[in-house]
């Protein structure tokens, strides 16, 4: 079973797919005995919340979730990164085919700008498909967001290691204590922005993704003027308690925000022990 | 490095090694590269040879050993900008000799690592590191040391074993005898580092509260207070040594390779409803059978044996959330309105210290369903205050909570684990 595992994830590594499979099944090579659980669905009785949502519980939560996620693939940079703050207020509605559409009110927070930071009032439109496999539609407005154009850091942070010489590659941040150095603090965001791009996709109503930690970034050669980084990163499902390994290789600079080019998933098998933090 | 040289031995070694580190640490010399040598003559023409060598001052030798006799090995430090001449010397005139320390600079680097740590374990509470995350060693001698110094006041109760036969220790607090108990339990989770971080600080605050805040003291003189800060020690050590992210005790499973099972989907209500995972691999799987896992039985045995526990607290991380019964089901449990209300107030409790936000209300629909939890099986069991708390932060860091947040995260805690037992105080049942 090892040796099937190594040679599944060897031969991943080199063929990489667009596209994982949304439900997370394993590979073929650690089924069996080995088998980790896709997210559990929850039973019907949980999702017949229509109407108006409390907006602390988790339907609400998870749909402004969702659009955090989109806010940040939009409009995310090294030195700029949305959290939800609040959801004000929530509702939700059958659609077409087994759908649902999310309305809410809520506001964000810049995680780069700390406690200075004022919070922006959002609304936005979510619809979960009701096919299985088809990610969610996010329509979102938030005010003033057209005022907020790259910073300054962002242009210094460019400058820096769009040098030809440079070569970041770093792992563990946060390490296990949750130290992440001034350095790695901007690689940090952009792997936050670019695992939006994953979380995103993979989302439904029975999903809450947060980044639980980037394993690695590596910088790869720069191209067409943009920073092109190799992040793997480890998403933690609320649900499903399941931490999800994905690696993905994306590029970023001032004028074109972050562009997510390849995903893969990574399974992690059963028996893999990790090396020490 | 100037040394007696008349007076080797394993001793003076030891002390050279020492002296070298002085010169290392204050002198910022290093000793990269450099390796110590132990040669073999074979016949009086090669001592010969070694005494002509030790005379060479240009190579800035050392001779721990002096060249004597055929009969005794000659040690010698060789700098490292030394050693290819020295090692031609030695193998043009055929001279065995063998590395006796690769790398002199690695060897103070390890002596300096013992050092550092043997320096900084604490001599007493008082000199334990609250801002920093431990080990189950330290966490464990926290304990003890916590008892020592406070013996009419804190006991240690071991409740149980491990899956790996670790003990499983609860830290008691009490005043006088048959008293009804209050129970708190952190580290069920392994990853959820945060919570046994927060419980040391807690027990500390205990003992320096008691005596000095009237409600604390209140509480004590007729409540115990049960604190078991590592729930689940086998997967504490393993987030140590091999996976930060890891969740369920180290248990295998029979016929599977994926090990553990979620301690907090093992109990006796719901068991094995759509709100755990029948998967081993699973995160979340409720295990072969309610109670399977002894971490689980330990506190099992003890609530049935004690029999008058009043409240019961179960911290976990992350989310921000105060959360009561039910997980199992959207059934409110009956005793929702207060338990609501009383979760108003702690939360607001805790707020009020560092202006973090909180959401509270039952399992079920405030965070998931969740089916075997541990407050939904302590609830019907009759304990009334039964209450799930979720850390810091919402996912920002998440399970990798950075520990200058330990104790603003412990210090607001504290508010909401105070309104609870006050409460559970002044409303016995």
């Amino acid at each position: 079973m090892k040796v099937f595992c190594s040679l599944w994830l060897l031969l991943s590594l080199v063929k990489l797919s667009p596209a994982p499979p949304a439900s997370q099944d394993p590979p073929f090579a650690c089924r069996g005995a080995g088998d980790p659980a896709p997210p559990q669905p929850e039973t019907p009785e949980d999702m017949a919340s229509s109407g108006d949502l409390e907006p602390t519980h988790y339907p609400a939560r998870r749909a402004a979730t969702v659009a955090l996620h989109q806010l940040n693939t939009r409009h995310g940079s090294p030195h700029r990164l949305f959290a939800l703050q609040e959801v004000h207020k929530a509702s939700a509605e059958d659609v077409a085919a087994g759908g649902r559409k999310y309305s809410l009110d809520f506001s964000v927070t810049d995680w780069a700008s700390g406690s200075a930071g004022p919070a922006l009032r959002c609304s936005a439109e979510v619809m979960f498909p009701g096919t299985e496999r088809s990610s969610p539609d996010v329509q979102l407005r938030c005010e003033a967001l057209q005022q907020i154009n790259s910073t300054a850091q962002d242009h210094a942070f460019y400058q820096k290691y769009i040098a030809p010489e440079s070569a970041v590659s770093a792992q563990h941040i946060p390490d296990s204590y949750g130290n992440v150095s001034e350095e790695m603090q901007p690689f940090w965001r952009l792997a936050r922005v670019a695992a939006s791009f994953i979380m995103l996709r993979e989302s439904s109503e029975n999903t809450e993704f947060n980044m639980a930690q980037v394993a690695s970034v590596t910088q790869q050669e720069s191209s067409e003027k943009q920073l092109m980084l190799e992040f793997v990163v480890l998403l933690h499902d609320l649900p499903s308690q399941e931490i999800v390994q994905w690696k993905l290789l994306a590029s970023w600079s001032p004028d074109r925000g972050v562009r997510v080019l390849q995903t893969e998933w990574q399974p992690r098998c059963p028996h893999d022990t990790k090396p020490p933090n | 490095m100037i040394l007696a040289r008349k007076f080797y031995s394993s001793k003076m070694k030891g002390l050279l090694v020492l002296t070298a580190l002085f010169v290392a640490v204050f002198g910022k010399k290093t000793f990269e590269g450099d390796q110590v040598l132990r040669i073999t003559a074979k016949n009086e023409a090669q001592i010969f040879l070694l005494k002509e060598l030790s005379e060479q001052e240009h190579l800035g030798l050392d001779f721990w050993r002096e060249p004597v006799h055929e009969s005794l090995p000659v040690d010698v430090y060789v700098p490292f900008h030394s050693l290819q001449a020295v090692r031609v010397f030695l193998r043009y005139n055929q001279i065995q000799y063998n590395v006796m320390i690769m790398d002199v600079q690695d060897l103070l680097d390890d002596e300096e690592r013992e050092m550092v740590k043997y320096r900084t374990i604490p001599r007493s509470t008082d000199d334990f590191v609250y801002t920093a995350y431990h080990d189950l060693n330290s966490i464990y001698s926290f304990m003890d040391m916590l008892v020592a110094e406070n013996s009419n006041l804190v006991s240690k109760i071991v409740i149980g074993q491990s899956y790996e036969n670790r003990p499983l220790n609860v830290l008691k607090f009490s005043t006088g005898a048959n008293r009804p108990g209050i129970w708190i339990d952190t580290g069920i989770h392994s990853r959820e580092w945060i919570t046994p971080a927060s419980a040391i600080w807690s027990a500390k605050k205990i003992v320096t509260d008691y005596g000095r805040d009237p409600v604390l003291t209140d509480i004590l003189n007729n409540y115990d207070i049960f604190l078991e800060i590592i729930a689940n020690p086998d997967g504490f050590v393993y987030t140590h040594s091999n996976d930060r992210m890891w969740r369920k005790t180290r248990k295998p499973n029979p016929g599977s390779s994926c090990v553990g099972v979620d301690p907090n989907r093992n109990w006796e209500i719901g068991f094995g409803g759509p709100g755990a995972s029948s998967n081993p691999c699973s995160q979340t799987y409720h295990g072969p059978s309610v109670h399977s896992e002894p971490e689980v039985k330990a506190i099992v045995d003890f609530v049935k044996s004690h029999g008058k526990l009043k409240a019961f607290l179960s911290i976990h991380s992350y989310s921000q959330m105060l959360l009561y019964p039910y997980g199992y089901t959207r059934t409110s449990a009956k005793d929702q309105v207060e338990l609501h209300e009383l979760a108003r107030k702690a939360v607001s409790e805790l707020q009020s210290l560092h202006n973090t936000a909180y959401t509270y209300g039952s399992v079920i629909t405030t965070i998931y369903q969740a089916d075997g939890i541990t407050v939904d099986w302590t609830y019907e069991q009759g304990i009334k205050y039964s209450y799930t708390f979720e850390l810091r932060d919402t996912g920002r860091y998440g399970f990798l909570l950075p520990a200058d947040q330990i104790i603003p995260t412990a210090e607001e805690t504290w508010l909401a684990l105070m309104a609870i037992m006050e409460h559970t105080k002044n409303n016995p049942y």
